[in-house]
């Protein structure tokens, strides 16, 4: 049955090589079941393999399988080839287990995708380097697989590449791990200088005659190692930003299997630390408690549902810290497998929220969604139960544990880990009321839409606004006019009087025999006629004028109507209805009514989307996985020696390092109500704050909770700021300063020797005539010498 | 020495060697009478002659002796007399991967690229090209060597210039004056061994490398003195910090065959040159200016890294990727370690795989889009999905991924160097984390985002370019897998070749070269790591 144990990884890796083979010409929920199928055997065949590890005597359960000799020279000889034992078939369980539920999830989640086999692809390796990464009987396999899942998790992060923050986010993953791998590598060299091998079977043998320096060395370059992938202090900055990959992803790599791996590589080398200076394990300790404390206080002001679990991700990870670091190796392989269950729960049921929502990730626009989704709801308040340490969940059960260990060897650092467990079943607490309960928020308009209705309703006012201007700028023209025109008719009423006058004492002064008078006659009634006509049209351009008056006053009118309507619409728009930033249970809708028209399309379209709960290929993993953070205490309850299965079952993997404590059963129960009691005090305060209103959340989170991303903006600041400008300088050194000596010399020489022109006539073909007649005569000699 | 050394295991009964250097030259007779105005047939023959020779090169691994750490194949026969001149070629563990390298990469380069103008020189050329670089990884006397490594030359020369890009004149020139710089000097310095040897030793003027490898007569300085020479023709040729300024114009310039053979090949000119004339024929000098060349290759690996970073020319970032990749070759072979020279003997294979396929695909994207700007790119995974797949592959081989090829060599030499010199290795390692910055950086600038214009349309690849390239993906692949029948092979080569080390160095046993002053945080760790091996110093 154990000779099955290279089936393990060789499944998914069948899958991922058939999708890279046919995986464009398969429609779409083929590749998905095909992956899945692939996992689900993966799943299978270890659950043969731990049977066959199972059915031997306790002392007996290793078993070592060399597939082929991958880099042998000379001194150094490494194999592909597996090391099956309680640790690595407990790691393989989970993974493949968990694996499958999140692969069958896949299906419905990447519905639609145009990249959906290309998915599958990724997430198939990603099992199988997991995999080798546990299951390597040597460190340099498990930095293959290493390396294979942070590539993975890198191509998973930038799967929507198009987007170019999702590519950073990706690059930034990678690039920050490798500074890890820096570590990896270094202890792998050092082991091999001291032990001469590093096969763990050596290694474990190895490891009580190291010198304690160098044990101690490695332990803390493992531990820069472990920091990376398991994202801690210092190196944890990728792992908020990698939500940035599809949901199912951030539930396998970056919850449940990936993150753990450093987590697993400082168990593995458990003889190490053993061997090394007390200093530096109790170091891991004190990185696993301040990230789990920062992070704990980042996710308190996250709004971003999958955020508030990255941070509960970073912080979780911190816990196992703390147990490896003193020496709690049991309890931290516990809780990373309940963390396992319930957080690729809550992951599953956020990206269920996501799916269901149209896409939607910030918190403050859900609430009430526990009608709309009761599977999801259901299932994510199991996982909130587990997290937040609520008994029988099982994730009280393996805090606890880790907290009784950690309180035997320092007080203090338990107390962090107690505040800690605090915060997260305050922050749990808040997400799960902010998405499920309360009002629905997801139809309310947001403040930007708000602002975006005011703009167009303020553009259409101040169009009017133009538009009365002009004509008021218009009728003044036109009076003007009219008034020019009244002026000069006014002449011509005076100049045909005159006209008039003139001709009447022409016609009085001459006799009416003498001659041309009849002409005089004629001229008189002309004029006479000319005065009534220019008298017209004097009154119609008088007509003309009051008009243009008329229209100024109209105009003028409307300009005083459109101001004073910006004015109402400034107002209405400094008395919007506010988008609550911190909202509660209770915070009201935003009223659109007076201005709903206007609202953008984005907000209409949200009116016409229905929320709805996922398919069943979503929804089944999600019960699963209830039914597992529910009971997952199981594995090691504390009652009775013989209940503690996980601990008897792990024994051999940790050759007595395992640490025993000695507390009493009274400090026990004294340990695990104030541990009870603070969940609670934490959930209840949690409830008066959001569902109750009974303090304004405002308060609560705090900006300088946030210290974990003001460090994560330092980091990029710095690279991008001086880091970018350090290369910049040595871009430009190599270019004016190597490359710049370089071609002064020949301009220097030209300079000094001018007669070596007559030799270089600067034609570059004449060089190279020079050089072919130059090997031409050489080799013409050399000719000559063989056959003369 | 036995004679089973020098000659090796017969393995052969014709003249196998002679033929590798041969056949291209007939293919240049032939391609010489073709018309000029039949591109299509100039192409076939240069692409017959150059794959016959690959697979003769094949052969050659296949008949290779993989127990035997000595010369095989051997061809010996006295030229000049009076000048002490042999046509001596043969080949061990050591050379074997580069002249298959050279089989393999010119039938794919010629493949894969297209001159588009003034065919015939063209391949009259590259045809060449492959005799001289054929000739001058088998050339086991110095002389003979020195004709090969000049051979070599002129052709490149000629191709950057022809049918290079635009600063081509300026480029080529570059090229050619810095390599003959450097290999003027090696001739002096060539000269000088022979005649020094020949006087001290009262023999008849001989220029046969292991003859003078096993006499090693000459006093300290003036091995040291003929050294130095020799090392600074082969650090232009690496290149080696700071001596690297004609690379990133040559290759840039050169038209994409002469990136690929430029890279692939013929940097590796310098690295073999280093071991068969630096760690095999000057042994004491080589071992005591280790320090010098140890910290030029970490200066190298770090700086090319860096550079590399913030180039805004996608071949000049692959250039500079040359100089931080040559910089662990150097690391591997001035470690004196087996493991770091057997790392740094396959890292060349791995160099010549994944950096010969960059340039090929950088230049496939020169000729759809007619620009290398990075800044002009942009989101190609969009428009050519099959493109990206597959620069993804060759860039993760470049960076060192565990199960691709580049991974073997890059953590063999660090893992050796790591166990006679330290310090240079941890630094070395640094250069792991860079690649990733420099590679990832450009891939996501140039394939990721949303494609506009132009990058909207590129074409994908074709089927005949995936058929030329896949080769190289191919052993990448294998190789990360499989290293096997290459470390095999390699070994007892880097073991003999080491052992020849330890006979001639006297104090190397337990000294370790210099390293660079260790801070004072870090040196209680030291002491720490160090206190078993202390015990040897008194002595």
């Amino acid at each position: 049955m154990l000779e099955a144990a290279w089936l393990i990884p060789a499944l998914p890796l069948t899958g991922f090589l058939l999708l890279v083979l046919f995986g464009r010409k398969l429609a779409e929920p083929v590749a998905g079941w095909l992956a899945t199928a692939m996992m689900a055997a993966s799943f299978v065949a270890t659950v043969v393999v731990f049977l066959g590890l199972s059915g031997r005597e306790p002392a007996d359960r290793f078993f070592l399988q060399t597939i082929f000799t991958w880099v042998p020279a000379g001194s150094f000889q490494v194999d592909i080839g597996f090391l099956v034992d309680p640790l690595s078939i407990t790691m393989s369980l989970f993974i493949t287990g968990i694996g499958t539920l999140i692969h069958l999830y896949s299906i419905g989640y990447m519905h639609g995708d145009p990249n959906f086999s290309k998915f599958f692809l990724y997430l198939n390796l990603f099992a199988a380097s997991m995999l080798l990464l546990v299951l390597g009987d040597n460190l340099l396999l498990t930095f293959l697989g290493w390396e294979g899942v942070g590539l993975c998790s890198y191509f998973l992060i930038s799967f929507w590449f198009t987007s170019d923050s999702n590519a950073s986010a990706g690059k930034k993953a990678f690039v920050t791990n490798r500074v890890g791998d820096f570590g990896f590598m270094l202890a792998m060299f050092l082991l091999f200088r001291e032990i001469g091998s590093i096969r763990y079977a050596d290694i474990i043998v190895g490891a009580p005659g190291l010198a304690i320096g160098a044990a101690t060395t490695i332990t803390l370059l493992m531990l820069l190692a472990a920091t990376a992938k398991s994202a801690q202090i210092p190196l944890f900055v990728w792992l908020p930003d990698a939500m940035a990959g599809p949901t199912p992803v951030s539930a396998l790599i970056h919850a449940a299997t990936m993150v753990t791996s450093g987590v697993y590589l400082l168990v593995r080398l458990n003889p190490v630390l053993g061997a090394a200076e007390a200093w530096s394990v109790t170091l891991i300790a004190w990185v696993g408690a301040l990230t789990a404390l920062a992070a704990a206080l980042a996710a308190v002001v996250q709004t971003d549902i999958k955020k508030v679990l990255a941070y509960s991700t970073i912080s979780q990870l911190g816990y196992l810290f703390m147990a490896v670091g003193v020496g709690a190796y049991v309890p931290a392989m516990f809780h990373m497998i309940t963390h396992a269950f319930f957080k690729a729960l809550l992951f599953l049921g956020s990206g269920s929220v996501i799916h269901g929502l149209d896409d939607e990730q910030d918190m403050r626009r859900m609430g009430g969604l526990a009608k709309l989704m009761p599977i999801t709801a259901g299932t994510f308040i199991v996982g909130w139960l587990a997290i937040a340490g609520v008994p029988p969940f099982s994730g009280f059960w393996s805090k606890d544990e880790i907290l009784l260990y950690v309180f035997d060897q320092s007080p203090l650092l338990w107390f962090v880990g107690l505040v800690t467990a605090l915060l997260t079943a305050f922050y749990m607490t808040r997400q799960v009321i902010l998405t499920f309960f309360g009002r629905q928020r997801f139809f309310d308009a947001h403040e930007s839409e708000i602002q975006a209705a005011f703009v167009t309703k303020l553009e259409v006012v101040n169009q009017g606004f133009g538009e009365a201007r002009t004509a008021v700028d218009t009728s003044k023209l036109a009076i003007e006019k009219a008034a020019s025109d009244v002026a000069k008719r006014e002449e011509g009423v005076v100049t045909a009087q005159l006209a008039l006058e003139e001709a009447t004492l022409a016609v009085s002064g001459s006799s009416p025999e003498a001659e041309g008078h009849e002409k005089l006659v004629k001229a008189l009634n002309k004029a006479s006629k000319g005065v009534p006509k220019a008298e017209s049209v004097l009154t119609k351009a008088l007509a003309k004028a009051t008009e243009a008056h008329q229209g100024l006053q109209a105009a003028e009118a409307a300009l005083v109507d459109t101001a004073a309507a910006r004015r109402g619409i400034e107002d209405q728009r400094l008395a919007a209805p506010e988008v609550a930033t911190h909202p509660t249970a209770l915070s009201p809708k935003p009223d659109v009514s007076g201005f709903e028209d206007a609202m953008p399309q984005s907000y209409r379209d949200r009116q016409e989307y229905h929320p709805h709960e996922s398919p069943w290929t979503m929804t089944l993993p999600l019960v699963v996985l209830a039914g597992l953070a529910f009971a997952g205490g199981l594995l090691n309850l504390p009652f009775a020696k013989n209940l503690k299965f996980l601990e008897t079952w792990l024994e051999p993997s940790l050759f007595g390092n395992e640490r025993h404590i000695g507390v009493t059963t009274g400090t026990k129960w004294i340990l695990a109500v104030i541990a009870i009691a603070v969940a609670l005090v934490a959930i209840a305060a949690a409830f008066a704050v959001y569902l109750r209103a009974r303090r304004s959340p405002a308060s609560l989170e705090r900006s300088e909770f946030g210290l974990a991303v003001s460090y994560d903006e330092a980091i990029a600041n710095v690279a991008g700021g001086p880091g970018k400008r350090g290369f910049d300088v040595a871009a430009m050194f190599d270019r004016t300063v190597v490359d710049g000596a370089v071609n002064a010399v020949p301009t220097a020489v030209r300079s000094a020797a001018g007669w070596i022109r007559l030799l270089q006539p600067g034609l570059v073909r004449s060089y190279g005539v020079m050089v072919v007649l130059g090997t031409g005569a050489v080799t013409l000699l050399l000719l000559r010498s063989l056959f003369l | 020495m036995s004679a089973s050394m020098i000659f090796g295991a017969q393995n052969v009964s014709w003249p196998l060697l002679p033929s590798l250097i041969l056949v291209p030259v007939a293919t240049v007779l032939v391609l010489l009478v073709l018309p000029k105005s039949r591109p299509d047939y100039l192409k076939v023959v240069a692409l017959a002659g150059t794959s016959v020779t690959g697979a003769l090169s094949a052969y050659l691994l296949w008949a290779f002796n993989k127990s035997d750490g000595g010369l095989q194949f051997v061809v010996r026969e006295a030229w000049v007399e009076d000048l002490g001149l042999q046509w001596f070629l043969a080949v061990d563990g050591i050379s074997l991967f580069l002249v298959v390298l050279t089989g393999l990469l010119f039938p794919v380069t010629i493949l894969a690229t297209d001159p588009h103008h003034d065919h015939k020189p063209y391949y009259i050329w590259l045809t060449l090209l492959m005799a001289g670089t054929m000739g001058v990884f088998m050339a086991l006397d110095m002389l003979l060597f020195f004709v090969f490594f000049e051979v070599v030359l002129v052709p490149m020369y000629f191709l950057i210039g022809g049918w290079g890009h635009g600063n081509r004149v300026y480029a080529a020139l570059k090229f050619f004056i810095f390599t003959m710089a450097g290999s003027a000097l090696m001739l002096v310095a060539l000269v000088s061994t022979a005649v020094l040897t020949a006087r001290s030793t009262g023999n008849p003027l001989t220029f046969d490398v292991v003859e003078l490898a096993q006499t090693q007569t000459l006093g300290r300085t003036a091995e040291i003195l003929i050294f130095l020479a020799f090392a600074l023709g082969f650090a232009v040729k690496v290149p080696l910090f700071p001596l690297h300024t004609w690379l990133p114009d040559a290759h840039t310039e050169a038209p994409t065959a002469g990136s690929v053979i430029l890279a692939g090949v013929m940097l590796k000119l310098g690295a073999y040159g280093y071991i068969r004339f630096g760690l095999y024929l000057f042994p004491n000098a080589a071992h005591s200016l280790a320090w010098l060349f140890l910290t030029l290759a970490v200066v190298g690996i770090v700086y090319g890294a860096v550079v590399a970073t913030m180039q805004t020319d996608l071949k000049r970032l692959v250039a500079y990727s040359s100089v931080a990749h040559m910089g662990f070759i150097i690391l591997g072979i001035f470690a004196f370690n087996s493991l770091a020279l057997q790392g740094a003997v396959i890292q060349m294979v791995n160099h010549g795989l994944s950096t010969g396929a960059l340039f090929i695909l950088v230049g496939w994207i020169y000729e759809r889009r007619h620009t290398r700007e990075i800044s002009a790119l942009g989101g190609l995974q969009r428009s050519a999905p099959l493109f990206a797949g597959i620069f993804t592959l060759v860039m993760l081989s470049s960076i060192g991924l565990p199960g691709l090829n580049g991974f073997v060599g890059e953590f063999l030499i660090l893992i050796g160097a790591f166990q006679t010199v330290q310090w240079f290795a941890v630094v070395a390692t640094t250069g792991v984390i860079l690649a990733a910055l420099y590679l990832l950086w450009a891939f996501q600038r140039v394939f990721h985002g949303t494609p506009d214009g132009e990058n909207a349309k590129m074409a994908d690849l074709r089927v005949s370019e995936l058929f030329s390239i896949v080769p190289l993906l191919a052993l990448i692949v294998f190789l990360g897998i499989y290293p096997k029948p290459v470390l095999e092979r390699i070994e007892p080569a880097v073991n003999q070749l080491l052992a020849h080390v330890e006979a001639n160095v006297q104090e190397l046993d337990q000294q370790e070269p210099e390293a660079p002053p260790v801070p004072a945080g870090v040196q209680q760790l030291t002491e720490a790591l160090e206190g078993t091996e202390t015990g040897g110093e008194g002595e």
